[in-house]
């Protein structure tokens, strides 16, 4: 019974994780169109400022071991990850959208090389380890502890929600869904199309960095091996499984989407011989295709579609 | 209010507009019309600021915005609807109409952390004024309706409403009465008329010719990215180059028809 209660918290803040970087993609994909295939580029830069900031100082690194106070690298995760998001947008929001896509592709794998080279940074292939872990140690259980961590993604979750309920509610919101409905008509309505996708672009990028500090400062350990492009994947199907343009759609979809990627890792384990379970384990990504082919093909607007009316006000009187 | 001055615009080596010069004076309905290719979309899309000319200046109202962006020209004044409609297909018809009014409190997202009490006040303002829009357009029942569910005839009149919600000074209005079945189109020349009547200047380019002759006063007619010529609706109806240009002749210097 504890083993199954510490496990069903293990796999709730993992989903938190999936979830916070799906919501983040909604802003940029679900309500302004913005093709951003780099999720796991910015979630590597969050991760890596967390740990630098929080961690401990290395013999072999030249920079970092700061010991900050964790919200400390959490805010920082989410300044770099912006800042990063600021000059990938400032160059390419410009251009045609396709660019965008190429080029936060090229990001990622960037940023995942600087990680394995950069020894004096990040330690390269060895990995940044003994990461602190914030709430910890209150309890002699590590149950209890991770229950506490648990229980703080899901605080950070809510506040996220309510911030980007009340943006994408907002004047501000209608402008992200006006420009992705149509591009053209918005800019010949007046709106200042490439700053407004750059806050989008940069804000949901933000929260994607906060999803990578947390992730770091919870397992302790990070390597460039973490941050790999099926992340990417991952989120971009939680998000449309879930509900493209709903943020408790985007919620859902990675708490859905990952009871399915892991729960095909149990099951593999249980029932195949571990001789080939590796690569069984591929089969997992053919399943999470086949379950985003299903969903296009019977429900592309996902299991929660955007609401009809978004904005709070946008309602004729009298029609009750 | 609108002078545009030997205007030019080359895409690669096609003269598509080709040293055209008009006004639009201030309290008009200027039709704009000729036949297809003469470039009449062109001149619209540069004014507009969907592209700079190649050559050649436009002013409004006193000030020169031949390379304003698209959102500057708006800012000013200058509204533009779209041939074929552009309506944001999965925001409703009244959410269409209320993101346009230009620099709204809320279109800054800190604000609607900070502020949200503000915000929502100007958004009732908004809500307010987008349902008298659409009471004079007759859409009120579509107010909750997905702009993409509407009838292309519907699309027309939300692009008028969304030229409205900015109370601009002039509207460049790109075949308003396309695909229009003859009730509503006389519903939006009765419109446009009201709207003229309350001191908006309108630029229209139509090839429904009861629409122009009955509406438009000057008419400019354009052909083979040249001006033509310009006039009453009479004179453009009595003049024989403009009657060649219409029934496929090409048209070359001063007039004469080949």
């Amino acid at each position: 019974m504890e083993g199954g209660l510490s496990f069903l918290i293990f796999f709730l803040i993992f989903a938190s994780f999936y979830s916070l970087s799906s919501l983040g993609l909604n802003l940029q994909w679900g309500f302004t169109g913005l093709f951003n295939v780099g999720i796991v580029g910015f979630f590597a830069i969050g991760a890596y400022t967390s740990a630098i900031l929080t961690g401990p100082p290395y013999a072999d690194t030249l920079f970092g071991g700061f010991g900050l106070w964790f919200p400390l690298g959490f805010v920082g995760a989410m300044v770099t990850s912006g800042v990063a998001a600021f000059i990938v947008g400032f160059v390419t929001l410009r251009l045609r959208e396709d660019f965008l896509a190429i080029s936060t592709f090229g990001i990622a794998v960037s940023i995942q090389l600087v990680a394995l080279n950069f020894e004096s940074l990040t330690r390269g292939p060895n990995g940044m380890y003994s990461l602190p872990r914030p709430l910890a140690g209150y309890f002699d259980s590590s149950t209890l502890d991770n229950l506490l961590y648990l229980i703080m993604c899901l605080l950070i979750i809510a506040g996220v929600y309510w911030a980007f309920e009340r943006m994408v509610r907002s004047p501000w919101g209608r402008v992200l869904r006006s420009i992705r409905d149509d591009e053209i008509a918005a800019a010949a309505l007046g709106k200042n199309v490439f700053a407004v996708r750059l806050q989008s672009f940069v804000v949901g990028s933000a929260v994607m960095g906060l999803a990578g500090a947390l992730y770091a400062n919870f397992i302790g350990f990070i390597s460039p091996l973490d941050f790999i492009p099926i992340f990417t994947f991952q989120v971009f199907v939680m998000l449309i499984v879930g509900g493209s343009g709903n943020n408790l759609g985007a919620l859902l979809g990675g708490l859905v989407v990952w009871g399915l990627w892991s729960g095909s890792d149990q099951l593999i384990a249980s029932i195949l011989p571990p001789t080939i379970q590796t690569q069984a384990a591929a089969a997992r990504i053919v399943l999470i295709g086949f379950v985003l082919a299903v969903m296009l093909l019977y429900r592309p607007e996902g299991i929660l579609r955007e609401r009809r009316i978004v904005s709070r006000e946008a309602r004729l009187p009298n029609r009750e | 209010m609108l002078s545009v001055v030997d205007l030019v615009k080359d895409f690669g080596g096609l003269h598509a507009v080709d040293g055209v010069s008009f006004e639009v004076g201030q309290g008009t309905i200027t039709g704009l019309i000729g036949p297809n290719g003469a470039g009449k979309t062109t001149p619209f899309n540069m004014i507009a600021g969907a592209f700079s000319p190649t050559r050649g200046a436009i002013r409004f109202d006193g000030e020169d915005i031949s390379s304003f962006p698209a959102h500057r020209t708006f800012r000013k004044g200058l509204v533009r609807t779209f041939q074929i409609p552009r309506p944001f297909g999965r925001l409703t018809v009244l959410e269409n109409l209320m993101m346009v009014p230009p620099g709204q409190l809320g279109e800054r997202f800190w604000n609607t952390w900070f502020r949200p009490a503000a915000v929502r006040a100007e958004e009732r303002r908004l809500r307010d004024k987008a349902i008298d829009v659409l009471d004079f357009l007759n859409l009120t029942r579509l107010g909750e309706e997905e702009a993409g569910n509407l009838s292309g005839g519907q699309m027309k009149l939300l692009e008028l409403g969304r030229a409205l919600m900015s109370d601009p000074k002039m509207i460049l209005l790109d075949e308003p009465g396309a695909g229009i079945n003859p009730t509503l189109l006389g519903e939006i020349v009765e419109r446009i008329a009201v709207l003229n009547d309350r001191g908006i200047t309108f630029l229209i380019i139509e090839h429904n010719m009861d629409l122009v002759m009955t509406l438009c006063d000057p008419i400019i007619v354009m052909a083979g990215g040249k001006l033509l010529m310009q006039g009453s609706a009479d004179q453009v109806q009595s003049d024989s180059r403009v009657l060649e240009a219409f029934l496929g002749g090409v048209v070359e210097e001063e007039g004469g028809v080949a």
